[in-house]
């Protein structure tokens, strides 16, 4: 559909929130918890944490948590009765206040859970979520989206998306169908916007630092450059922090916990940080070393899925780098990998 | 040039050590560990207040010790981590060169265990006063209250494992948390998945924790597990008269019988 574009008043914020919840949606936003802001559904705007620049976590566990039952069996005498969760239960949800990042990074996720065989579960979530997401006026030192194809107003993926242009005043996109049919729910507190707002000029500066396509071709033909990975991975200390707070990641588990007579099977985030993860059980483990992870962690995002999936598995939003417990950065080892850009 | 850059230089030439584990300039005013192998890289060694990691963590990382015979900027967990990690056959005396930042800028090098044992000795190892104030009002809560207290903490976990990747003493290579045959914590990070792992591992490091802090340092989700080790330490001294971390042929505590041990815990 053709964007559409509105004006609604801060003071009118709130409405929106009371509005779906009347409505009987579930509502997912981000939330200050002590010192990290997790996401969380919420009953009012009073809960939002609209003034972070980013939520700790991705907002990918509403479509993919980290825990997630995909079925029940019953053990019996002769059989092993098997019902799985049927993927249409899940609600319609709308996930509140969070970046352009985290919603152009259900494109990675959608392209990998997207590919045969189709992830039901992931899917019909994700088709039930319509996502309101708010352009950053700020920006930190660990952002890059402007280098990987995005942007501090970045629409791709929002249904809704809404720029701060004055203290008062709240612009809004309306994006997808989706988007206009929550839209309607709080209509007449809409106004036609003015057709001179430059949307940009609300937006943070976020410089491009690399070129991504050099990126690509060069962490590709990079998989035997051994000292590259080791000397970016010497203090990295395997942990999963970057994969779990990644909104692209989308490597799992399967776990059953059952007793004799019954159990569940259960689908689990995990991460190539992971000495385990491909350990096989002969004992072999072709990802020997962390220097082996590390490089699988970054050609994946920037070698495998470009050339499978077609899309670069990365959004430049930084949650790994202000995640990890040893400043592995991102930004800084994909500008050394790639050409870099001066502006 | 500082005294800290030109001792690594001077050890790297004459090739007492090949690899100095240091503290560098990271991204966004942050520190991060280096890994200094020739002059040119010792250049960009930084010493300063913010430098508080515990390094000894790399001491056992494989692709570290593959560089050669190692040099190491060791604070005093640093250092009590090595005793720990010696006492438990982890490291061989006169094996690691450690460099520790006196008070008025200089640095004493430490090249055997002995040494390092006495200067330990004459040293403060308590728990830094701030800590030592929420365990106080930890250990004041009734067991409901608390049982509440972590298990509120314990939802935020999303077992990424940072606590056990920054842990020195967290080095075995298949942790109990990943064996499947038995299954002893569940692998999900549910309720119990999380509190069946903080437990296990409060447990396993009973009488080994340095009190370092790395474990909450590194918690993404800003978890304060160096509280729950912590808490273990002072249990352990009363009952065996054991501190981790202070000499490298203790014996460990919760695995050595001794006929005048108490035994008021028996029921």
């Amino acid at each position: 559909m053709e964007k559409e574009l509105k004006i609604l008043k801060y003071s009118d914020l709130p409405k929106l929130i009371e509005r779906f919840r009347k409505q009987g949606y579930p509502v997912l936003a981000p939330v200050h918890k002590g010192k990290v802001v997790e996401i969380e559904l919420v009953e009012s705007l009073d809960a939002v944490a609209l003034d972070v620049l980013l939520s700790t976590q991705s907002a990918k566990k509403v479509a993919f948590p980290k825990v997630e039952k995909v079925l029940d069996y019953t053990i019996g005498k002769t059989a092993v009765k098997q019902i799985p969760v049927n993927p249409e239960a899940c609600l319609e949800t709308i996930l509140f206040g969070v970046r352009p990042c985290d919603a152009s990074g259900f494109k990675s996720l959608d392209a990998i859970f997207g590919d045969t065989p189709k992830d039901e579960l992931y899917l019909k979530k994700k088709e039930k979520t319509t996502i309101i997401s708010f352009s950053c006026p700020t920006a930190d030192e660990y952002c890059f989206c402007t280098s990987v194809g995005g942007g501090p107003g970045n629409t791709a993926g929002s249904d809704l998306q809404f720029t701060e242009i004055s203290k008062d005043e709240l612009l809004l996109e309306i994006l997808t169908e989706k988007g206009a049919k929550l839209a309607s729910i709080f209509a007449e507190l809409l106004a036609e916007a003015r057709k001179d707002i430059d949307k940009n000029k609300f937006l943070a500066d976020v410089k491009v630092v690399f070129d991504v396509d050099s990126v690509v071709e060069k962490t590709t033909a990079s998989f035997n450059n051994t000292d590259l990975w080791l000397e970016q991975s010497l203090r990295c200390i395997g942990c999963g922090a970057c994969a779990f707070v990644c909104p692209t990641c989308a490597c799992f588990d399967f776990q059953d916990e059952q007793n004799t007579k019954k159990g569940v099977r259960l689908r689990l985030w995990d991460s190539c940080g992971f000495s385990l993860f491909t350990l096989h059980t002969s004992g072999h483990n072709p990802r020997e070393v962390q220097s082996q992870r590390w490089r699988q962690r970054i050609m994946h995002k920037f070698a495998y899925m470009p050339e499978q999936l077609k899309v670069v598995g990365c959004e430049g939003c930084g949650r790994c780098s202000r995640a990890c417990p040893v400043d592995m950065n991102i930004k800084e080892h994909l500008t050394a990998i790639g050409e870099k850009v001066v502006v | 040039m500082s005294e800290l850059i030109k001792t690594v230089i001077q050890l790297l030439e004459d090739k007492t050590i090949n690899v100095f584990i240091g503290y560098g300039k990271g991204t966004a005013n942050r520190i991060r560990a280096t890994f200094t192998r020739t002059a040119e890289q010792a250049e960009l060694l930084i010493y300063n207040d913010a430098c508080t990691q515990n390094l000894a963590g790399y001491l056992l990382k494989h692709e570290v010790k593959k560089l050669g015979k190692l040099g190491i900027l060791a604070n005093v967990a640093a250092l009590r981590s090595m005793m720990q990690l010696a006492s438990e056959f982890q490291i061989k005396d006169g094996e690691v060169l450690a460099l520790f930042p006196n008070a008025d800028g200089t640095f004493t090098e430490f090249t055997n265990f002995s040494s390092i044992e006495a200067y330990l000795e004459t040293t403060d190892v308590g728990i830094k006063s701030g800590e030592q104030e929420l365990i106080t009002r930890l250990e004041a809560m009734s067991v409901k209250e608390r049982w509440l207290f972590w298990n509120k903490e314990f939802e935020k976990c999303i077992k990424c494992y940072a606590c056990r990747a920054a842990c020195p003493m967290c080095y075995c290579h298949r942790c109990t948390t990943d064996v499947n045959i038995p299954q002893w914590i569940p692998v999900a990070s549910h309720e119990i998945g999380n509190l069946d792992y903080h437990l296990m591992r409060a447990m396993h490091l009973a009488g080994r924790c340095v009190n370092c802090g790395e474990c909450a340092n590194a918690c993404p989700m800003d978890i304060p597990l160096n509280l729950l080790t912590y808490q273990l330490i002072q249990p352990i001294q009363e009952t065996f008269g054991a501190t981790a971390g202070m000499k490298a042929d203790a014996v460990y505590a919760l695995s050595t019988y001794k006929p005048d041990d108490k035994e008021n815990f028996i029921i």
